[in-house]
């Protein structure tokens, strides 16, 4: 009996990471949603039915049918293919809009924590100034002086965004630093460099990484949020902020043209949070 | 024939404890935690130096000063007669390679995210230990030194025990060839059976490779199993430093006495009580006028409320500061 429990548990222990995730539900359905959504971001000609841009005049607003399962809009365009296509642009912005606030912020993160000192406090400042403001408003603020658009607004975000990451950094590699294989690498006369970067920081990625994932999803509500504004995408490009303002003056008539790019947020967004959480039990180092 | 690798001197190391507003508006004072309080200390070529104490007297405060963790206020460490903590030597880290240290808490000491192998492969090729060609040889040579077999090499931190990962971490100290090693509290993690292999351990290797260890730990019995020659260290100062044997046997120091009397007997015929010490250790934050261990020693004189007490050399004995040392062994 305790043999084949010991046998067991050596097997659990050799079972790796991904098979432990895989039998998380939450990863599995996130990772299922993302790799869809990222299929049809690369692809959309291939699984979108019609031309997006493609508009006429007889079918104008019709509901969700056979022929077209998302209806059509106001100008008789297929909301299906329009929301497939807007996948390009919204995944786009979900990677675009965070990946350089994420690489800043981490190493300029990873640099004052740990150094501390004058800079340390000069950057505690600056990210108090900057959270003081909603995250919206400054990018707003961001965007109206350099003018509306996709590149502009990726700009905007990753101007205010890095602050998150750089705290979220600091704060870890501070943490980190308190464990004693930081000391031994003084000890050993290793270089800053290798101390911050091959000690440090891959113990204190974890929680960046898995903010990172949660950022994307928030990145692709701004986006949205944006667009609808009329501060990001601009029409006629699909992009599902653009659909949903699209939609807003027919919202008693055909509902479902701000409807189906509403779900198609909600899916995408709760995709990146479960990967996210998922990612969170992965990567965590054990002690 | 000896020789002196580390000499210290008058060393002292303050902590400010940061001001509260309040305390600012008011104008107070600054606190200051005094960890060290001018220590003294020599060590020869290829002996064992004990240190032991309370906790919160400066025992690991000493190793991390030694090892240029953390720089001292006053006083100065010399390395083979070279000021360690000179402008110009600073940052020489031809320093780390030939003084190294070993923590206390092996489950932080090794980086969770490198194998044992590489955590031993970074030392010697950082350093340029060997060419790189030789330097997988000389990482199995090293796993081979503190017992660890070869497949440890691509496990984990984690999938060690706490022994293990100690024997990991003299692996990584050793690697960069060392003629100093610093022991903090090496063993007190571990198991008893186990403390005994790490530390026997130790004492072949410094024996094979004629290191000079500082063992700091507050295991008297460990302490002396070990060490040639020992210091103890009260609130930041050592009151009394001498042969290993002769301290043990015939403590001088109304605080060594204490401490050696607190630490439980083997021998079933022994029917002294432990000395009671009274009151409790003072905070380092407010250190005691003159000697400070006056607040509990039973032996006290007006002497010891005024003036501080030096080390001073006392027949039969070894370096002990107190002002009535001849008097407490006379009577004794």
């Amino acid at each position: 009996m305790s043999d084949v429990t010991v046998s067991q548990t050596q097997q659990a222990l050799k079972k790796s990471k991904l098979q432990i995730a895989l039998r998380k539900p939450g990863f599995v359905i996130g990772a299922i949603i993302i790799g869809l959504s990222a299929m049809l971001a690369i692809a959309p000609g291939v699984f979108a039915p019609y031309d997006p841009n493609l508009i006429s005049y007889l079918e104008v607003k019709q509901p969700p049918s056979w022929a077209h399962p998302f209806g059509t809009d106001m100008l008789g365009r297929d909301s299906l293919s329009r929301v497939i296509w807007a996948y390009t642009v919204n995944m786009q912005m979900a990677i675009l809009a965070t990946v350089f606030a994420m690489s800043f912020g981490v190493f300029v993160g990873a640099l004052v924590g740990y150094y501390r000192g004058i800079a340390d406090q000069i950057f505690g400042r600056l990210v108090d100034a900057i959270i003081t403001f909603p995250f919206l408003v400054l990018v707003i603020a961001v965007v109206a002086v350099l003018g509306p658009g996709l590149v502009n607004m990726y700009i905007a975000i990753s101007v205010v965004g890095w602050v998150y990451y750089a705290r979220l950094t600091r704060a870890e590699v501070i943490a980190q630093m308190g464990n004693d294989y930081a000391s031994a690498g003084v000890v050993m006369g290793y270089s800053d460099r290798r101390i911050i970067f091959r000690h440090l920081l891959p113990n204190a990625i974890t929680p960046v990484i898995v903010y990172w994932m949660t950022d994307m999803a928030l990145a692709i509500l701004l986006g949205s949020s944006l667009g609808y504004l009329g501060l990001g995408a601009q029409p006629p490009q699909a992009e599902w902020g653009v659909l949903i303002a699209e939609g807003r003056n027919f919202i008693t008539t055909a509902w479902w043209l701000s409807l189906m790019p509403g779900i198609a947020i909600v899916i995408t967004g709760l995709g990146f949070s479960l990967i996210g959480d998922g990612l969170a039990d992965l990567l965590r180092p054990r002690t | 024939m000896t020789s002196t690798v580390m000499e210290i001197k008058d060393l002292a190391l303050e902590f400010k404890v940061s001001r509260s507003i309040v305390d600012v508006i008011r104008r107070r004072p600054g606190k200051v935690v005094r960890a060290l309080n001018g220590v003294s200390l020599h060590m020869e070529k290829g002996e064992t130096l004990g240190v032991v104490g309370e906790s919160g007297c400066g025992k690991s405060t000493l190793a991390r000063c030694i090892v240029r963790l953390y720089e001292p206020n006053r006083g100065k460490i010399k390395f083979r007669n070279q000021d360690i903590f000179a402008a110009d030597f600073r940052n020489d880290r031809s320093y780390n390679k030939r003084v190294q240290m070993m923590f206390q808490d092996p489950y932080s000491s090794l980086n969770p995210r490198m194998t044992a192998g590489q955590i031993i492969t970074e030392a010697l090729s950082v350093h340029e230990m060997r060419p790189p060609a030789e330097i997988p040889a000389r990482m199995a040579e090293l796993l081979d030194l503190v017992r660890l077999s070869q497949d440890a090499a691509e496990k984990l931190p984690h999938e060690f025990s706490g022994g293990q990962r100690q024997r990991i971490a003299i692996a990584r100290a050793l690697a960069v060839e060392p003629e100093v090693l610093i022991a903090d509290e090496l063993v007190s993690a571990l198991d008893v059976s186990v403390q005994a292999q790490v530390v026997n351990l130790l004492l072949e290797l410094q024996e094979r490779l004629n290191l000079t260890i500082m063992f700091v730990a507050h295991d008297l019995r460990l302490v002396r199993h070990v060490s040639n020659r020992v210091a103890v260290i009260y609130l930041g100062r050592i009151v009394e430093i001498g042969d290993s044997e002769s301290l043990f046997s015939n403590p001088a120091h109304p605080y060594s006495q204490a401490l050696l009397s607190a630490a439980p007997s083997v021998d079933p015929d022994d029917t002294s009580g432990a000395i009671r010490l009274e009151g409790e250790l003072p905070s380092p934050l407010n250190v005691p006028p003159g000697c400070a261990f006056h607040v509990r020693c039973p032996y006290k004189t007006e002497n010891c409320t005024r003036d501080i007490p030096v080390l001073r050399l006392i027949e039969n004995m070894g370096e002990v500061a107190c002002h009535n040392a001849e008097e407490i062994a006379k009577n004794a």
